[in-house]
C-alpha cells in the first residue's frame, strides 16, 4: 500500500493496557529480573512505587510500533531518539501517537515526533523517529 | 574543572566489553512480538524481527548468584560512580538493516563518555555507552547510544 505523508499529519493513536501477564512475559523474554516489575511488596513497600513499574524499553517499543504499523510494508524505521521521563504502572492504559514533522519525497525520508502518554496527559516518553519509504 | 569525577573514573572512558555473539531464532522473535503487544503478522510469525529486538537479544544473561538483591545484573562496563541515583536517560538508535531468523549477531559495548554538569538540584553525572551490533560479514546492523544521568 502506498503512503503519502504530509507534514503535520497525525498518525492513528494506539492504546496499550499495561497488563500483568504481558509484563511478566516481556521481562522474562529479556531475562530481566528487576523486582520492581513483578514483586508487588518490593515495588510498593521497599521502593515506594504506587504499583508494578512497566519496563522502560517496552514503552520505547510502543513508540516504534505506532510508526511501524503506520508504515506497514511501505517503509522502515531508520532511527529513533527517545527518553523515558515518567513511569507507567501495571493497570494503566497508555496511548502512543505521533505527527509527521518532515518529509522529503525525493529521498523518501520522513521525520516524526512521537509520544507515549498516560490518561493524565503526561508524556511518559517523547521521541523523534526517522523512517524511509521504499522507492 | 571536575569536582566529582576522579582521574581513575575518567580513565574508564574507552573501556570495552567482551563481544557477545548470539543467534536470532524465529521462536525468540515470536515471543518478543507477542510480549510487546505487536500486531503485525510478519513479526508474530517470526519472519523478521521488529525494531528494538536487539534489546531482547543482548540483555545480559547472568547466573542468579550474580544478580543484586533487587534482581538487577551489575554492569561491569561501568566504574563505581560517586552518585548512584539514576534519572531518566536517553537512547539514540540507528537501524542499518533488518534482523532475520538465522542471523548471527555480535554486540560490542563501549563506555564512550563520562562528564558532569550542575543541575538545579545539584551535581549530575552523565555517561554514554555505545553498542554496536554487527553481522558475521562485519556490517553494522544496529547502533545504539545510551545516555544515563546520575544524581
Amino acid at each position: 500500500m502506498s503512503l503519502t505523508p504530509k507534514v503535520g499529519m497525525a498518525l492513528p493513536e494506539r492504546q496499550h493496557l499495561c497488563e500483568v501477564v504481558q509484563q511478566m512475559l516481556y521481562n522474562a523474554s529479556l531475562w530481566n529480573g528487576h523486582r520492581i516489575h513483578f514483586d508487588v511488596p518490593y515495588a510498593t513497600e521497599v521502593e515506594g512505587y504506587p504499583g508494578l513499574v512497566v519496563a522502560g524499553p517496552l514503552i520505547g517499543d510502543w513508540l516504534h510500533q505506532v510508526v511501524d504499523e503506520w508504515l506497514g510494508d511501505a517503509g522502515m524505521i531508520t532511527g529513533i531518539e527517545y527518553s523515558n521521563r515518567v513511569a507507567a504502572f501495571v493497570g494503566e492504559t497508555v496511548t502512543a501517537g505521533g505527527t509527521v514533522t518532515a518529509y522529503d519525497p525525493e529521498s523518501g525520508e520522513i521525520r516524526l515526533e512521537v509520544y507515549v502518554k498516560n490518561d493524565r496527559e503526561e508524556v511518559l516518553a517523547p521521541g523523534v523517529v526517522t523512517a524511509r519509504l521504499e522507492r | 574543572m571536575t569536582a566529582l569525577l576522579s582521574q581513575e573514573i575518567l580513565s574508564c572512558i574507552g573501556r570495552q566489553s567482551a563481544p557477545k555473539r548470539e543467534i536470532v531464532t524465529r521462536r525468540d522473535i515470536r515471543k518478543y512480538a507477542i510480549a510487546t503487544d505487536n500486531r503485525q503478522a510478519k513479526y508474530l510469525a517470526g519472519d523478521v524481527a521488529p525494531p528494538l529486538f536487539h534489546v531482547h537479544l543482548f540483555w545480559d544473561v547472568v547466573p542468579l548468584s550474580e544478580l543484586s538483591p533487587d534482581g538487577v545484573s551489575i554492569d561491569t562496563l561501568l566504574p563505581r560512580f560517586p552518585l548512584e541515583k539514576a534519572m531518566a536517560g536517553g537512547l539514540d538508535i540507528t537501524y542499518h538493516q533488518p534482523i532475520k531468523p538465522g542471523d548471527w549477531l555480535t554486540a560490542t559495548r563501549t563506555l564512550t563518555d563520562i562528564y558532569e554538569k550542575t543541575g538545579r538540584s545539584g551535581p549530575l553525572i552523565f555517561y554514554e555507552v555505545l553498542m554496536e551490533v554487527r553481522n558475521d560479514a562485519g556490517e553494522l546492523v544496529v547502533t545504539e547510544k545510551t545516555t544515563r544521568i546520575l544524581r
